[in-house]
Formats: structure tokens, C-alpha cells, sequence
């Protein structure tokens, strides 16, 4: 069996506020294994984004341990994290969360500078990317002279081009409508079979699970069932 | 990439980047102009004194003490030797444009043709060094001021300039065509009184003075070095104005050999002091430095003063205008610093999803604080240059507006201006201040965006 991309053991989430303790993951255990296109789905509000955000490093466990890449992310100081989340996952919104001053070409050559490649490196592999997506012609719009596909495909390929491990989705259909976001699902499926990355989204929404190799079902912050496919 | 994205988030709000933007401008403006005018005030004081006293005074040691109660006492023996030694120095030769021995006394000044008499205080000057010392102008703040003839002349010794107050006292007003010199209150009439026995003789031991067209006489009196009244005759060619009262009332400038007589009778001629007028401020230090080691390489009891000892009112004007400058500054960099703060801080909370993504993407906290530090010192580069530049334009505009004013220490008026020229380090350092405090500012927002959590900053709406 090879390792895992991603390892959660015994994860707890609990949010304080005002007073309040929320726990929004309750001792969830689950591998990903690499090179699969995975689903968390679950109804809104059971704690997928959560369980995202700590797969993705950019939230910390209250309890349990995370390790993406098999790197156990408690260990990391917060550049160290900055700079392991830069290398090895790539994320994709529900919002796009595009830079809106930038270029569809900046949009998505932004990872590479803070890997700091080479600009010629930089341009090349941009170009392919946006070509992967189907964006090459619009290399030069900003984000809002783009439709809502459109900005998750730029989104899209601003998660692949460094050739992360794992990229993440978060209900990345939600703003999209039902031909667009089976489109965007499509071509993520596509470019995972093609690059050998691994792929979490989460979803609510249980029509997508048809396309995914493992899925995990969250209910109140548990993990009430995992289903997959055999591995190819 | 960094200042890319700064430039273009400067120009995603137009209008709040234009308030700060001027905000900044107007502050440049301000430190640009008042700068300017200080620097023009500062470069006026320093040519109206170097004008009067020269950069340098060599005096006989602790004359500037205690000389002025006794100025024959303190002269200076052989005082053309030290001149030659001072202009033939080869260290001092390329800095000195003036070296010329003076003599500073004072006396009773009276006109016995309406039994007039005042005390004064008195400059012995050589009348073609004094002409050449009027005319030093580094600064070129005076050039645009018309020099009136002295009407001192090297060759004449009995002609000399009065201020307008002691002329005024003194009955010159007709004879020297003064204008506002308003006519003498009645007083009581006083009995014509005779010069005394002892003046009288005194002054048939002058020779006759021959008397000079419509040049009106003065006879001076004072105490010689030995300590005898003497006598002398000053045709006085004409009145100028001086800045401080006690001056106009007092002020009496004559031909050095006149004064020497004066204060010397037959005794031995000195000086009571050597004035060292040089090319450039710049050099008064290391001057001032070789003056001292030559004197005691010498063994001469001499003391060297610079033109701040011996006018401390441009010391204490240098210094009030400096400290409202700074004041000025001071409130332009509060406001600038309130206007960055406020704009960033607002721009910070707009963009907070954003701060989330880059930092999700792999930003340090250091990239998201350095993104808005350069924001905040662009919009400062921007806002300073665009100051600095209508700052100079206004200040062009202003030189050549023909408006005119009496600057502290000056009598007579003078074109206002600013100093546009060498004003290069003012405008490099408002400039650099200006944006220094764009970016120290912006840094308040900036940390507080470093520090937001990733999560909290992609919920944000």
C-alpha cells in the first residue's frame, strides 16, 4: 500500500467564542491516498470546510494529528507551514478568490513567484497551464472581465501550476451553475487523471459523488461513512 | 511582483488613493515652500552679517570680553604684519576674498551749528575693503538689492556714513535730503552754550577741515588710548537706515585712519581688530582653526571670533526659524500619518479575503506585510514627489511675483523670495521624510494584516 497524501488521526476542531465552544470536527480519522480524486461531502454546516482548511495547513487541530505529504504539520512554525503550503497544495474556492488587480496570466504565475522560478520557467508554465484549462486566450483579462467558469478555471489552474501534491476544492460548483459546474468538475477530473495530483473538494451536493474514486461522508462534524473505488 | 500589485491596488480606489495622495502633496507643499523661505531667511541673516563683520574677527585676546569699555587698550600691535602673515598664508590665501583692520570705538558725535550733540558708537573702516565686503553675496539672496554709493572713498579720510536716527537727532535731515524725518518738537529754548576751554583747544590742533559740498560736518569726540579727549571732523555723505534701533540712533562709519586719529591721537596706530572676509561659509572652520594655530605658531595674544559670536541675533533668528520649520513638519507628518493610517487601515479591511488567499497560497506573514508597506510608501513616493515639484513651481511662481519686505536684521527692503536654489538636500530630505513616514505609517495596518488568521481572513465578506 503506499502512503498516504494525507493522514488525519483523531482530528478535533472546537471553536470558542463568547463564551461558546463549538466543535465543528469531532475525532475524525481518515487517510487519502495519492493520486485520487476525493470528495468530503456532508450537509452544509457538518464541518467540511473545516476538515479542508486542516488537511489544506491553514488551520491547526484542537486535538489529533495532521499529516499532508507525510510531513506532520504540528511541527511546522508558521513560515515553515507558508512555505510547505507553497510547494505542496494547491487550493481552489468556492469564491475563486482571484487577485482582481492581476491578470488571468499574473492570477495564475502568482504561486510560482513565491517559489521564486525563473521568469522564463514562470512564462512556460503558465502558458501550458492556461492552455490545460482552456484560458489561453484570455491570458490578459482581469478577473472581473471573466465569467464565474471562467475565474474557477483560472482558479483552477493557479492551484496545479507548481504541481502540488494535493489540491483542495471548496464547494468549488457552489457559485457556478449545473452545465458550468459539471464542466469545471470534468476538467478537474481530466487534469487529475492526467498529473497524477491528488484532489480533495468537499461538496454538499450528492450528484458530484458519482465522479469521485473516495468519498467521505461528515455529519456533525463526524465521519459517518467512506466509501471508494479500488485504487487503478 | 510586490510593487506591481501595490500600484495597481493604489489605482483600484481612485478617489481615496487621490485624498491621500494630495494629503501628502499638500504637506510637501507646505515643508517645500516654508523650507525654502527659511533656508532664504537664514542665507539673508548670514550675507547681511558676513556683509557687516566678515566671516572672521581677529582681536587682541579678551577684547571681545572686556575691550568695548576700553577699546584703545586692547588694540592690536603691528596689525598690517598679522594682515600680510593672514594673506600670505598659503592654507588661508585660495579661502580669504577680505582682510581689513577695523577699529570700533565710540564717543560724542555733535553738530554745533544747531548745538546739537549724541552719543555713537563708531566703525573705522578702509572704504574700498567695506565696499568689497557689501558686495559678497554666496547665497546670491542679494543680488537683486541696488548698493548705494558709501561715498567713503580710500583717499578721503573725513568722509563718513551715519545712521538715520543719530542724523535725525543731530539736525541732518535737511542737509541730507532724509525722507520721514518728521520736524523737531519745540523744546525749550537753550542758552548757546560755548564749547568747553579744553574741546576748543583740542580742536584748533586739528588742521581746518575744508569743507565738502553740501556734505554736512559732524565733530567727534572721544577718549584716546591714553585716556585724553581728542577731536575730529566727519563730513558725513549720507544716512543709512540699520535694522535695530539702538544702531540707527548710534551708528557712525569712518574712514579707518580717521578713527585711528580718534582713538589714537599721535600715539602708535593699531587696530582693534582684523576682519577675515571669506569666499565661501563653508571654509570659516578650518579658517578659524589655522587663524588660531598661526597666531600661537607666532606667539601672538590674539583671539579669533566668527560672525555668530559677534552678531548673536542671527543665532537666536537662525534658531526660532528653525524651530517653527521643524513645528510645520512636525504637524505635516502628523497629518500624513493620520490620512496613511486611515487609508490603509480601510483598505486592509476590504481586502481582508484577499490577505487570506496569498497567505493560503503561501505568502509569509512578512510578504502580506511587506504588500502594504509598499503600497503606503507608493502612494508616499507619489504624494512627496508630486509635493516636491508644485512645492518648486510655486515657489518659482512666487520668486517672480516682485513681492517686496525688511527680513529680520535688514532695513532696507528686499525682493521676498524663497531659495529655490541649492535647495536640493531640503527637497531630497522632505521628500525621503514624506515617504519614510508613508511607509512607517502604513506599517500600523500592515501588521495588523500580517497577523489576521487565514481562516478568519477567507470567511471575511
Amino acid at each position: 500500500m503506499t502512503e498516504a497524501v494525507v493522514r488525519l488521526m483523531n482530528v478535533e476542531k472546537v471553536y470558542a467564542e463568547d463564551g461558546l465552544r463549538v466543535a465543528a470536527v469531532r475525532d475524525v480519522s481518515f487517510d487519502v491516498q495519492p493520486r485520487r480524486f476525493s470528495m468530503i461531502v456532508g450537509p452544509s454546516g457538518s464541518g467540511k470546510t473545516t476538515l479542508l482548511n486542516l488537511i489544506g495547513c491553514i488551520d491547526v487541530p484542537s486535538a489529533g494529528s495532521v499529516e499532508v505529504c507525510g510531513q506532520p504539520i504540528a511541527e511546522l512554525s508558521d513560515d515553515a507551514l507558508a512555505d510547505f503550503r507553497s510547494r505542496n497544495v494547491g487550493f481552489v474556492f468556492q469564491n475563486f478568490n482571484l487577485l482582481p488587480v492581476l491578470t488571468a496570466f499574473e492570477n495564475v504565475e502568482y504561486p510560482l513567484l513565491l517559489l521564486e522560478e525563473p521568469a522564463a520557467r514562470r512564462r512556460q508554465r503558465v502558458m501550458e497551464v492556461l492552455e490545460a484549462v482552456g484560458l489561453a486566450d484570455k491570458k490578459d483579462h482581469r478577473p472581473n472581465q471573466l465569467s464565474g467558469g471562467q475565474k474557477q478555471r483560472v482558479a483552477i489552474g493557479r492551484a496545479l501550476v507548481k504541481a502540488p501534491q494535493i489540491v483542495l476544492a471548496d464547494e468549488p460548483t457552489a457559485n457556478l451553475d449545473t452545465r458550468t459546474g459539471a464542466e469545471i468538475i470534468g476538467l478537474m477530473r481530466e487534469i487529475q487523471e492526467r498529473s497524477a495530483v491528488s484532489f480533495v473538494f468537499s461538496t454538499h451536493d450528492s450528484q458530484l459523488m458519482s465522479h469521485a474514486d473516495e468519498t467521505f461522508v461528515i455529519r456533525d462534524g463526524r465521519l459517518a461513512a467512506h466509501r471508494g473505488k479500488e485504487a487503478p | 511582483m510586490l510593487p506591481k500589485i501595490a500600484l495597481r491596488n493604489i489605482l483600484r480606489n481612485r478617489r481615496r488613493s487621490v485624498m491621500t495622495i494630495l494629503a501628502i502633496a499638500v504637506g510637501g507643499v507646505a515643508i517645500v515652500l516654508f523650507g525654502e523661505f527659511v533656508a532664504f531667511i537664514i542665507a539673508g541673516l548670514e550675507t547681511n552679517a558676513v556683509q557687516k563683520v566678515g566671516h572672521l574677527t581677529v582681536f587682541r585676546t579678551g577684547y571681545f570680553d572686556y575691550g568695548s569699555g576700553n577699546p584703545g587698550a586692547f588694540g592690536i600691535d603691528r596689525y598690517r604684519d598679522v594682515i600680510r602673515m593672514i594673506e600670505e598664508d598659503p592654507e588661508l590665501k585660495p579661502k580669504i576674498d577680505v582682510v581689513t583692520p577695523t577699529i570700533s570705538l565710540s564717543g560724542i558725535a555733535g553738530n554745533f551749528d544747531i548745538d546739537a550733540s549724541k552719543t555713537f558708537l563708531g566703525t573705522g573702516v578702509e572704504p574700498s575693503a567695506y565696499e568689497r565686503m557689501k558686495r559678497w553675496d554666496e547665497h546670491r539672496v542679494s543680488s537683486r538689492r541696488i548698493l548705494p554709493d558709501s561715498g567713503l572713498a580710500d583717499g578721503d579720510e573725513t568722509r563718513g556714513i551715519v545712521g538715520v536716527g543719530l542724523a535725525r537727532v543731530l539736525g541732518l535731515c535737511g542737509p541730507l535730503k532724509l525722507r520721514d524725518c518728521p520736524p523737531r518738537p519745540a523744546t525749550a529754548p537753550a542758552k548757546p552754550s560755548a564749547p568747553a576751554p579744553a574741546l576748543v583747544n583740542l580742536a584748533d590742533l586739528e588742521p581746518a577741515a575744508e569743507p565738502r559740498s553740501n556734505s554736512p560736518r559732524l565733530d567727534l569726540l572721544a577718549a584716546t588710548a591714553a585716556g585724553a579727549p581728542n577731536v575730529v571732523s566727519l563730513f558725513v555723505s549720507r544716512a543709512e537706515p540699520q535694522a535695530a534701533r539702538e544702531f540707527d540712533d548710534n551708528l557712525v562709519v569712518m574712514n579707518f585712519a580717521l578713527a585711528q586719529k580718534l582713538l589714537y591721537g599721535r600715539g602708535e596706530q593699531k587696530a582693534t581688530g582684523i576682519v577675515v572676509q571669506l569666499h565661501r561659509t563653508e571654509d570659516l572652520r578650518p579658517a578659524r582653526a589655522r587663524l588660531s594655530s598661526l597666531f600661537k605658531q607666532h606667539g601672538l595674544d590674539l583671539e579669533v571670533r566668527d560672525f555668530t559670536e559677534r552678531e548673536p541675533f542671527y543665532k537666536q533668528a537662525v534658531g526660532m526659524f528653525t524651530a517653527i520649520l521643524f513645528f510645520i513638519a512636525l504637524v505635516m507628518g502628523v497629518i500624513v500619518v493620520f490620512t496613511v493610517v486611515n487609508t490603509m487601515s480601510m483598505t486592509v479591511m476590504e481586502r481582508t479575503s484577499e490577505i487570506g488567499t496569498v497567505r493560503a497560497l503561501g505568502s509569509r506573514r512578512a510578504g502580506v506585510r511587506a504588500l502594504f508597506v509598499i503600497e503606503g510608501a507608493a502612494l508616499g513616493i507619489i504624494g512627496a514627489t508630486l509635493g516636491i515639484l508644485a512645492g518648486q513651481a510655486l515657489a518659482l511662481l512666487f520668486n517672480h511675483s516682485g513681492a517686496m519686505w525688511s527680513p529680520p536684521g535688514q532695513a532696507a527692503p528686499t525682493p521676498l523670495q524663497v531659495m529655490t536654489s541649492d535647495a536640493g538636500k531640503l527637497l531630497f530630505v522632505a521628500w525621503l521624510s514624506l515617504v519614510a513616514i508613508a511607509a512607517l505609517a502604513s506599517l500600523v495596518p500592515a501588521n495588523r494584516a500580517a497577523r489576521l488568521q487565514i481562516v478568519d481572513a477567507l470567511r471575511h465578506v
